[in-house]
């Protein structure tokens, strides 16, 4: 185990609870509405704030624990923790700020400094290594921040935000770089998308405990609270993209509006989705024969969930359920327009 | 940064009343300065200054006012950050007693030492009795404390100003990238100090320059040893020797307008960002 925390309650007067576990090398995603105390928990973990009440290991060291009076200073912890803003030094260069991290490891003042010039290349920023942190943008200042704690090498890397003002094509290339990483990640994220394919493991944060834990899927297919049924209210399917056709790993394709090359991430609202009892003939591009995994009312619509071949999740009035006769196990007809579907490279 | 050059917008005509009170503020200041140079004996400057009483009051200014200087550096800079970053009961109230010399006239801060560090004052006799330490007053260590006691607060505050304008999240992003209480120190706490530090030393140490009269009223006047260019200016002007007072006061000015030009450079330069305007300049 590389992260456990068993948090009770921590200094401030913020209150939080959090108790789970990250497996060495894996990532771990925290969600949860502004205020929630992800940020809080984060910086239980770092070290920036005391933990009042439980257990805190990382990498299989005890570094909080006030019951024996351990608690470990920031700096002799296995972590390196980008925080949402940034922070870089002012006063150094931007390949300093990089290196900072890399020299307080021990390396010398050259070496580390080669070591930083390597990470901006790859977060695309070697051009940049002698400006000023002032003189850089705010997505730039991020992948320096990135760049930064990444190049610690800590075993434990802690990401508040971390790519959160980056533009899409950027977010995808840091997304790439943190998966390549092999430390435990934990991260803090409001991308739905991001959640669900960077994170092996999915904790969700309200008023400062975690109310459902698990792999991403398994909690998008049963959100625990409105507010994290809000956020994973999207479908999303994987796949290889030649010109508008996605051959989904699941095994179906779909035709899209967006021609695109490559490995994709397909997303598509769940209203999007019409269901009915025979093969329908419609403008839609796609349709396929779905297995129903599970129906949930929810209020006045019920979600649908569809397993095999595509598995994702509908919204039909309870009206439309009834006639339908859906049931566990039943089958029925999905149609989706092209028009409908996000295409984004994986 | 950008608010900055928001409000510093050009092209509007000051107002003429603000403009009048200013000139007539800075006359005020400038004046006397102006009557001094105007009936000061240019021709004869050199000779004035280069007369031996002359450069030994120099010689014990420099060295009484650097020293005064460090003190105030030394014992300042941690004060300061206990003033900055503690909070206790009764904070105020060292402040204030920190800061007492700035508005204290100095003499009574030399009244003040003498009655606590001469030879029958509550730590002179301990220094006395246990050290066998004899009086401090008329030597130069007791100019030195004399000059620390009312520069100090100059630098205190100044280092207080820069330690509360320096983001402590900074520090925080340093330790959680392996650095520890001294690194931390030394790469990140001074060197983003370091301009309000400078500010902080050079006015404390422009103040002992200038320090007259808990200089005289408790070290004393004694050439050599305490007998500071302030000290021997007045000394002069009393001895009927206007001249050499005026010259000594010539050299006084220049010096000291100097360190606050040179200040002026150390308070705006290094904290602002070279061009805010620069990021989107710079490649993508």
């Amino acid at each position: 185990m590389s992260v456990q925390a068993e948090i009770g309650s921590v200094d401030g007067d913020f209150s939080i609870q959090a108790t789970f576990d990250a497996p060495a090398g894996t990532c771990t995603a925290i969600v949860g509405p502004n205020g929630a105390g992800k940020t809080t928990l984060v910086h239980a973990l770092a070290g920036l704030i005391p933990v009042r009440q439980g257990r805190v290991l990382l990498a299989g060291q005890v570094v909080d624990d006030p019951a024996q009076g351990i608690r470990v200073p920031p700096d002799r912890r296995p972590i390196a923790l980008h925080s949402q803003h940034n922070l870089l030094f002012p006063h150094l260069s931007v390949v300093d700020n990089v290196a900072f991290g890399i020299r307080c490891a021990g390396l010398a003042t050259r070496p580390a400094r080669r070591q930083a010039e390597a990470w901006l290349h790859k977060v695309g920023l070697a051009d940049l290594a002698h400006l000023r942190p002032a003189q850089l943008s705010g997505g730039q200042a991020q992948r320096v921040g990135l760049a930064r704690a990444a190049a610690c090498q800590a075993q434990v890397l802690l990401l508040d935000e971390s790519l959160a003002s980056l533009d899409a094509k950027t977010r995808t290339d840091m997304r790439h770089l943190l998966a390549d990483i092999s430390a435990t990640r934990v991260l803090i994220t409001h991308d739905p998308v991001e959640a669900r394919i960077m994170a092996d493991q999915l904790l969700v944060m309200e008023q400062g405990r975690i109310v459902q834990a698990g792999a991403p899927e398994e909690v998008a297919a049963d959100p625990q609270t409105p507010w994290i049924a809000g956020l994973l209210d999207i479908n999303l399917l994987a796949g290889h993209a030649t010109g508008t056709r996605v051959a989904l790993d699941c095994g179906l394709a779909l035709i899209t509006a967006t021609p695109m090359t490559g490995p994709v991430l397909v997303t598509f609202s769940p209203a999007a989705i019409t269901l009915s009892a025979t093969q329908p003939h419609t403008s839609a591009r796609n349709t396929w024969e779905a297995q129903v995994a599970h129906v949930q009312p929810e209020g006045g619509r019920v979600r649908v969930l569809l397993g095999a071949p595509a598995p994702c999740h509908a919204w039909v009035t309870s009206q439309a359920a009834n006639e339908l006769g859906l049931s566990a196990g039943s089958k029925c007809w999905a149609a989706l327009k092209a028009t409908e579907l996000t295409v984004r490279e994986a | 940064m950008t608010d900055r050059h928001a409000s510093g917008e050009p092209n509007r005509r000051p107002p003429i009343a603000v403009v009048v009170m200013a000139v007539i503020a800075v006359a005020i200041l400038a004046l006397p300065l102006v009557g001094l140079l105007q009936r000061t004996p240019w021709s004869s400057l050199g000779t004035t200054l280069g007369q031996a009483a002359t450069l030994e009051a120099l010689r014990v200014s420099v060295v009484v006012s650097l020293l005064a200087a460090a003190i105030s550096v030394a014992l300042g800079l941690p004060l300061a950050w206990v003033l900055a970053r503690l909070s206790f009961r009764g904070r105020a109230l060292v402040r204030a007693v920190v800061l007492l010399p700035m508005v204290l006239p100095p003499v009574v801060g030399g009244i003040a030492l003498f009655f606590a560090l001469g030879r029958r004052g509550l730590i002179g006799r301990a220094l006395h009795n246990w050290f066998g330490l004899d009086t401090l007053i008329g030597t130069t260590a007791g100019a030195v404390i004399a000059a620390a006691f009312v520069s100090m607060p100059f630098f205190v505050i100044t280092a207080e100003a820069g330690l509360r304008q320096l983001d402590p999240r900074l520090e925080s992003a340093a330790s959680t990238l392996g650095a520890g209480r001294w690194t931390v120190l030394r790469r990140i706490t001074l060197p983003l100090l370091a301009p309000s530090l400078a500010a902080g030393a050079t006015l404390s140490w422009a103040r002992a320059l200038g320090e007259f009269g808990a200089t005289i009223t408790f070290a004393g006047n004694h050439p050599g040893r305490t007998r500071t260019l302030p000290l021997a200016i007045a000394q002069a002007n009393e001895a009927g020797q206007p001249e050499a007072a005026i010259a000594m006061s010539v050299l006084l000015i220049g010096v000291s307008l100097l360190i606050l030009i040179g200040l002026r450079h150390r308070w705006t330069a290094p904290r602002t960002p070279r061009s805010p305007t620069s990021a989107e300049a710079s490649p993508p």
